[in-house]
C-alpha cells in the first residue's frame, strides 16, 4: 500500500513540473507559436526563483514566508517572460524560424541557468550545494490538518505544496479562458487562421506576443516548482530540467492542445516515468526501457490522432508559421 | 450630391509596382440597388472593391460614404462605415462554429454569449431567407453554407453596403437561385449590393445597373434594362488591337494529342472539366481561351499526369516516330521515363516550375538528375545547358549560382521556358507564359513558341489576353465552366466571337445548361 501511495506522490511531484510547462506551451501554441524553448524557459524560471530566494534569505534576518513566496514567484515569472519575449521578438517581429529559435532558446536557458547555479553553489560556501531551506520549506508546506488526519487519502491528495494545486487551477483557468471568453476565441483564431483574425480586426501581433510571454511565464513556474519542491531548494547541473521540459512539450501533443487533458496526462507521465523505481527485479538497463514509456505513449497518441483525423484533435492550423499581412 | 448615393469613389488610382490596376476610376453605388461590376480577368474589379473594404489603400482619389469623405485603412474601418465584403476566398476559421466565426473579434462581452448570437443570427436568417445552423462547424459546411455564413457575418456586423466577389463561381445553379433570392430581399430592405462578376446572364438577371471595367479603365455604366449581352461583351472586351506578333503558316500538321471526353473532379467532387475533347497537331499553336478558373489549369495538369481524370477520359499522345500511348492513369515520372517528350510551363512558376532558393544549374538539373548511371549527379551538362539558355535568351543574371528568386519575373520565365524547350519536346504546354512580363520579354516568348511550332512540336498556349491569342494561335479552344464552348480558327475568328463563347452565349452552350 505504502508503495502505491509513494508512487502516486512521485507521479504528482513529477506531473506538476510538466503540467506548468505544458499549460504555458498550450497558451503559446494556441497563438500559432511553436515555442521549443520551453526547457530553457523552465531553466530560467527555476534559477531566477532560486537566486531570489538566496538573496532574500541572506539579506534578511527573519524571513517572512509570504514575502519569500512573492519574491520568488515574481522573479521566476518575470524571468520566464523575458525568455518568452526573446522568442517573440525573434519569431514575430523578425520572423525568424520558430524551430531554430526555440531550440536556441533552450540551449541558452540551460547555459544561463547553470552558469548562475554553479556560481551560487560556490557562493554558498564551496563545500557543498546551495540550499534555500527556508523558502523551500514554505513551498513544501503540506495542507495543514487534512494531510495528516485523513489517512491514506490525505497522503495521496493533501500531501503537496501549494504550487501543485495552483498548477491544476491554472490549467482549468486556461481552458475556461480559451473556450469561454471573447479574448480566448480571438486567440484561438490567431493560431488557426491569422489572416481571418486580422480581417476581423484582431491585432495578431499583440495576441501572439502576449500569449507567448504569459505562456512562458506559466511554463517557468514549472522550473520554480522543480527547484523549490522537487529538489528541495537546491541546484543540480545534471540537466534534468531539460528532460522534464521536453516531456512538457510532448505532453502538449499528448493532451491534443487541451489544458484539462494535460492535467491527468501530466500525472500519467509522472507515473510512467517513476514506475521503474517501484517494480522489483529491474536491472539498470531494463530500467531504461521503462523510462521510455512517456515517449512511447506520446508516439501512440500521435499515431491514433493521425489515424482518426479528428478535426478537434489537431494542432492549431498555423502553428509554426510566421504571419505577415502582405502575404495574402 | 444626390441623396440616395451610398458610396461615391472619385478618381481612384491604384498601382502595384508598375502595373496600373485602377486608373482614375469614378464609381457610384446607390442605396437599395444591385450594381454589377463587370470585366474580364485582371480588369481591376476586385482591386477597386478591395479599396472600399479596406484591404488596399488607393494611391490617389477620394471615397465618399453617405456624402462624407472617408479614409478606409482596414477592414475594420470599412465595417465601421457599414461596408462589408464577401471575398472569393472565405475568411473563416475551420474549427470554429458558425456562431463563433460571426462574433470573432467583436469582443462584445468578455465572456462569450453564444445564446445571444444564436438569437441574432436567427433573426437575420428569418428576415432575409437564409438557412444556417449556428452550431455547425465550418469544416462540416458546403461551399454554399460557408458563403451564407460570410454574408450573415457581415450583416451581423451591421453592413448596409455588401460587396460580393464572384459569389456564384462556386455555387450550383440551384444555390445561385437561392443567393439571388436573398440578394433581392436585402435590396428590398434598403441595402446596397455590388456583385463582381463576368457572367453576363447573371448580370442581366440580378442587377439594376452595370458598370464595366477593362484593363484598369472605367468604360462606362448602363441600366440593365437598357442593355443586352452583346453590348456588354463589346464594352468588356473592347476593340481588337493589332500587336504584330508573327504567325508562320503551319506545315506538316500531324496529330499529336487527342483528348477525348476528359472529365476531372476536384477534391470536393466538383467537376472542373466535363467531357472535354479536342485534338492538338504537331506544327501548330493551339490556344486555350477562357475566363480564369474555367478548367485551364486542370486540363494542362491532366495531360501532364498531375490529375486523376474520371472513368471514360482519354488522352492519347502520339509522339513522332513512336507508338501512340495513353496518358490517363500515368504519373509524371512514368510519362517522363517513357520518353514521350512532354514539356510543361506551369502557371505557378515557383510553385510547380522552379525552386526559388536554388540556382540556375540546380533548376536545370530538376529535369535531368536521373539521367546517367552514376549515383553522383552530372553537373557538367546542365551547366552547359544553363550557359546556353543565358546566352540564347539573354537572361540577365549576376551568375549561374544566383538563387532564382532574386531574378526578375521575366528572366525567371525565360529560364523556365528555356529549360522546357531545351529537351526538344514534341508537345509544349504553357500556362499564362507572359503573365507579368514586359513587352520585349513577351515577344521573346512568342518567338520561342513559334520556333517550336516550326520544328514540328505541338504547342498548347493557355492565355488570358484575347488580342495575343488571336494573333499567335492557329486554332483556339474556348473553355467555359469546364466545357469546350467552341473551337475556332485563329485567323478567321473575331474577338467578339471568342468573348461570347467565353461567357456562355453560344447556342450550343446554352443547350448544356
Amino acid at each position: 500500500m505504502s508503495q502505491i501511495v509513494s508512487l502516486f506522490q512521485a507521479a504528482v511531484y513529477f506531473g506538476t513540473v510538466i503540467l506548468f510547462g505544458a499549460v504555458g506551451e498550450i497558451l503559446a501554441e494556441k497563438s500559432g507559436n511553436l515555442n521549443l524553448g520551453v526547457p530553457g524557459i523552465m531553466y530560467m524560471g527555476g534559477i531566477a526563483g532560486l537566486i531570489a530566494a538566496f538573496l532574500y534569505e541572506n539579506g534578511t534576518a527573519n524571513p517572512v514566508p509570504a514575502v519569500a513566496i512573492l519574491v520568488t514567484l515574481a522573479a521566476a515569472f518575470v524571468m520566464s517572460m523575458i525568455g518568452g519575449l526573446i522568442y517573440s521578438v525573434l519569431t514575430i517581429t523578425l520572423r525568424a524560424n520558430q524551430n531554430v529559435t526555440g531550440l536556441t532558446l533552450t540551449i541558452f536557458g540551460s547555459g544561463f541557468a547553470n552558469l548562475f547555479g554553479g556560481n551560487l553553489n560556490k557562493m554558498a560556501g564551496g563545500a557543498g550545494q546551495i540550499s534555500v531551506a527556508f523558502t523551500s520549506g514554505v513551498y513544501r508546506t503540506k495542507i495543514p490538518f487534512l494531510s495528516d488526519s485523513t489517512g491514506v487519502f490525505g497522503e495521496m491528495f493533501f500531501f503537496y505544496g501549494f504550487l501543485a494545486y495552483v498548477a491544476i487551477i491554472v490549467a482549468l483557468a486556461v481552458k475556461w479562458f480559451l473556450n469561454r471568453t471573447s479574448v480566448g476565441l480571438n486567440l484561438r483564431a490567431v493560431g488557426e487562421n491569422p489572416a481571418t483574425a486580422d480581417a476581423a480586426g484582431i491585432n495578431v501581433t499583440k495576441y501572439k506576443y502576449v500569449a507567448t510571454c504569459v505562456g512562458a511565464g506559466i511554463s517557468g513556474l514549472g522550473g520554480l516548482y522543480y527547484t523549490m519542491d522537487y529538489i528541495k531548494g537546491t541546484w543540480a547541473t545534471d540537466g534534468s530540467i531539460e528532460k522534464l521540459g521536453w516531456l512538457a512539450v510532448a505532453l502538449v501533443i499528448f493532451a491534443t492542445w487541451k489544458p484539462n487533458r494535460a492535467i491527468w496526462g501530466a500525472y500519467l507521465f509522472g507515473l510512467l516515468s517513476w514506475v521503474y523505481y517501484y517494480l522489483p527485479g529491474l536491472t539498470r538497463s531494463s530500467q531504461e526501457i521503462f523510462k521510455m514509456l512517456p515517449y512511447v505513449v506520446t508516439l501512440l497518441v500521435l499515431i491514433v490522432v493521425s489515424l482518426r483525423r479528428s478535426k478537434e484533435s489537431q494542432p492549431p492550423a498555423s502553428l509554426g508559421l510566421a504571419y505577415f499581412r502582405e502575404d495574402r | 450630391m444626390e441623396a440616395n448615393l451610398a458610396v461615391r469613389m472619385v478618381n481612384i488610382t491604384k498601382t502595384f509596382s508598375h502595373v496600373v490596376a485602377n486608373n482614375n476610376i469614378t464609381l457610384e453605388i446607390r442605396r437599395g440597388e444591385i450594381l454589377s461590376l463587370l470585366g474580364e480577368n485582371g480588369s481591376g474589379k476586385t482591386t477597386l472593391m478591395n479599396m472600399l473594404s479596406g484591404i488596399y489603400f488607393p494611391d490617389s482619389g477620394q471615397i465618399y460614404v453617405n456624402g462624407e469623405e472617408v479614409s478606409i485603412a482596414s477592414p475594420k474601418d470599412a465595417l465601421d462605415l457599414h461596408i462589408g465584403m464577401i471575398h472569393q476566398h472565405f475568411k473563416l476559421v475551420d474549427v470554429f462554429t458558425a456562431a463563433e466565426n460571426i462574433i470573432l473579434g467583436l469582443n462584445e462581452k468578455a465572456v462569450l454569449d453564444l445564446n445571444g448570437v444564436r438569437r441574432a443570427v436567427k433573426e437575420i436568417c428569418d428576415r432575409y431567407g437564409f438557412v444556417i445552423d449556428p452550431d455547425k462547424k465550418v469544416y462540416d459546411m458546403s461551399v454554399s453554407e460557408k458563403q451564407t455564413l460570410e454574408i450573415v457575418k457581415v450583416l451581423y456586423r451591421g453592413a448596409d453596403i455588401l460587396i460580393l466577389d464572384e459569389p456564384t463561381a462556386v455555387l450550383t445553379p440551384q444555390e445561385t437561385e437561392k443567393l439571388f433570392a436573398v440578394m433581392r430581399n436585402m435590396k428590398a430592405d434598403g441595402k446596397s449590393i455590388v456583385i463582381i462578376t463576368h457572367k453576363l446572364h447573371e448580370v442581366m438577371e440580378i442587377s439594376d445597373r452595370v458598370a464595366v471595367l477593362r484593363k484598369g479603365e472605367y468604360i462606362g455604366e448602363v441600366p440593365t434594362s437598357q442593355t443586352n449581352p452583346q453590348q456588354l461583351t463589346d464594352m468588356m472586351v473592347g476593340k481588337a488591337t493589332t500587336l504584330n506578333i508573327g504567325r508562320p503558316e503551319p506545315n506538316g500538321l500531324t496529330e499529336r494529342l487527342i483528348v477525348k471526353n476528359l472529365t476531372v473532379k476536384d477534391a470536393d467532387g466538383v467537376k472542373k472539366l466535363s467531357n472535354v475533347s479536342f485534338t492538338a497537331y504537331g506544327g501548330e499553336i493551339l490556344g486555350i481561351a477562357g475566363i480564369s478558373g474555367s478548367g485551364q489549369r486542370e486540363l494542362l495538369e491532366a495531360i501532364a499526369g498531375l490529375q486523376d481524370p474520371e472513368e471514360g477520359s482519354s488522352i492519347m499522345f502520339i509522339p513522332p516516330d513512336k507508338e501512340a500511348s495513353e496518358l490517363v492513369g500515368r504519373d509524371p515520372e512514368d510519362i517522363y521515363k517513357s520518353g514521350v517528350g512532354l514539356a510543361f510551363v506551369p502557371e505557378d512558376r515557383f510553385g510547380m516550375g522552379l525552386v526559388g532558393s536554388m540556382d540556375l544549374v540546380d533548376n536545370i538539373m530538376l529535369r535531368s538528375y536521373k539521367s546517367g548511371k552514376s549515383p553522383i549527379a552530372d553537373r557538367k551538362h546542365p551547366r552547359e545547358r544553363a550557359n546556353k539558355i543565358v546566352e540564347d535568351l539573354e537572361v540577365v543574371t549576376p551568375g549561374l549560382g544566383t538563387p532564382l528568386r532574386r531574378l526578375s519575373g521575366g528572366n525567371v520565365q525565360k529560364i523556365l521556358v528555356g529549360r522546357e524547350i531545351a529537351a526538344e519536346p514534341s508537345l509544349l504546354m504553357t500556362a499564362y507564359a507572359v503573365r507579368g512580363l514586359d513587352i520585349n520579354t513577351s515577344y521573346t516568348i512568342y518567338h520561342l513558341l513559334n520556333e517550336q511550332k516550326a520544328k514540328g512540336a505541338a504547342v498548347i498556349y493557355v492565355g488570358e489576353d484575347l488580342d495575343v491569342l488571336l494573333e499567335l494561335c492557329d486554332r483556339i479552344v474556348v473553355l467555359c465552366a469546364g466545357r469546350v464552348s467552341g473551337i475556332v480558327n485563329g485567323r478567321s475568328t473575331r474577338k467578339e466571337e471568342v468573348g461570347l463563347l467565353m461567357t456562355r452565349l453560344s447556342g450550343k452552350e446554352n443547350a448544356n445548361e
